[in-house]
């Protein structure tokens, strides 16, 4: 049976890990490719990375870790920021990475998610939607690091991006980001059932409780976190045995 | 061992290569028809569109070459599907190798098929040292059915062929270059053929 993967996510800048809180705040948690190696170690089942350098200098620098990071793992993993054309992509697929995220761009320009789809396949194009709600809004898609409102509702601009040919949704709420409070059910839930590709749900992991309810409840294909892994709160053995007791397929090692 | 990881820009030839490298094995990446006709072993990798990458084949002659090899073959993901005859996918012709059919999924369940799932009904030395429904790493929308030359399966949610055995020529749904310890076994026993 296909089982539902946990996606431990890292920020990198200037090749460092950080992580952001709330998108802001950023503190330092290690060397990227010790920490993916230990991660796969634990069982990860897939890794993400986010470039958030906003330098042509820090953009090099990524791609060489892309290459380091696929040197040392043997797990899949998905790299994303400031991802915006076919050139960008090649470097990083053939540096080794296996996804790449696109966001801000997408945005942008639609129909450069039909254009890597078409070059590269729609198995390598995930898509990440940041979304925030308002009662007056309602879920709507943000743009730039989450900074700019778009004129996207959410499930919407998940359905269209689908249609252009992204392989999977990475879907964070801004609401919930930070907030260990759990991941937004409801808007998951919503994009799972309304578009055909997996959805990764992201922002608010707290307890193992959460991941449970963002696959029974939301029908998430993966559920992403950071914060929570890299500090060691959680430690990914012991949620997925939790998971497994919860009648929820994962991949334990035998 | 002269190993060669045919390259045809392909998404995951350094993903291949490094796995071999973390075996300690040197693979040689070429298009070149010598090198290739002289390796010992040659593995296939491949990921993205059947047609695009039937044309950088047919662009480097190597979709004559390959159906002539005689050594142990390894196709990876597309590289598998591309050894057979005909795929669903933008109506292409394959290399023909293995005389079976690529088709689309149709199912209620998400597609591409993408996470790690179990590989079972394990029937080849490819598999030595693995047990049945250990997890490898997929990601794709297209498929190749059970037939005789199936040597592992995996359900989603019918089975579907996740290896093939054809006379010399191996090949993977999965990505055991990406499935973390099972796929090195397999890599490495492929290497032990």
């Amino acid at each position: 049976m296909l089982t539902k993967r946990i996606i431990p996510c890292l920020d990198i800048k200037n090749g460092r890990c950080v992580k952001g809180v709330q998108f802001e705040n950023i503190r330092d948690a290690g060397d990227p490719v010790e920490l993916a190696k230990w991660y796969a170690r634990q069982g990860a089942d897939e890794l993400v990375f986010l470039d958030i350098t906003a330098t042509n200098e820090g953009r090099k620098t990524f791609a060489e870790l892309v290459r380091d990071i696929a040197r040392h793992i043997d797990i899949p993993f998905t790299v994303g920021g400031g991802i915006s054309s076919v050139a960008d992509v090649e470097v990083l697929l053939q540096n080794g990475a296996d996804k790449v995220s696109v966001n801000s761009s997408a945005i942008k320009n639609p129909a450069l998610v039909a254009e890597l789809a078409g070059h590269f396949g729609s198995q390598c194009v995930t898509v990440a939607i940041d979304t925030k709600y308002t009662q007056e809004t309602g879920w709507k898609v943000y743009t730039r690091a989450g900074t700019i409102e778009t004129a996207y509702k959410t499930v919407d601009w998940a359905k269209q991006v689908v249609e252009l040919g992204a392989g999977e949704i990475l879907l964070t709420s801004m609401n919930n980001d930070g907030t260990k409070a759990g991941f937004a059910l409801d808007i998951t839930g919503e994009v799972a059932k309304a578009v055909s590709v997996p959805v990764i749900a992201s922002g608010g992991a707290g307890s193992m409780e959460h991941f449970a309810d963002a696959f029974h409840v939301a029908h998430a294909d993966a559920a992403l976190a950071a914060s929570l892994f890299h500090f060691r709160e959680l430690e990914i053995p012991v949620l997925k045995a939790y998971l497994q007791d919860k009648g929820i397929a994962v991949r334990v090692n035998k | 061992m002269n190993l060669v990881i045919v390259d045809y820009k392909a998404g995951n030839v350094q993903s291949v290569q490094f796995a071999l490298e973390r075996l300690g094995v040197q693979a040689t990446l070429s298009a070149d028809a010598e090198t290739i006709k002289a390796a010992d072993k040659v593995i296939f990798p491949g990921v993205g569109q059947a047609a695009a990458a039937m044309a950088q084949l047919k662009a480097r002659n190597l979709d004559k070459l390959l159906p002539t090899l005689e050594q142990p073959f390894f196709g990876v993901c597309l590289g598998m599907q591309l050894l057979c005859q005909h795929s669903e996918e933008g109506d292409t012709d394959l290399l023909n190798i293995i005389p079976l059919p690529v088709k689309h999924f149709d199912t209620e369940l998400k597609v591409p098929h993408m996470g790690w799932n179990e590989i079972e009904q394990l029937q080849s030395p490819l598999f030595a040292g693995l047990q049945e429904k250990d997890y490898v790493y997929y990601v794709h929308s297209y498929y190749v059915p059970l037939s005789q030359y199936t040597i592992a399966q995996t359900y989603y949610p019918a089975p579907f062929s996740a290896a093939l055995q054809y006379k010399n020529f191996y090949a993977a749904q999965f990505h055991p270059e990406k499935s973390g310890p099972a796929g090195s076994q397999i890599l490495k026993n492929f290497l032990a053929l």
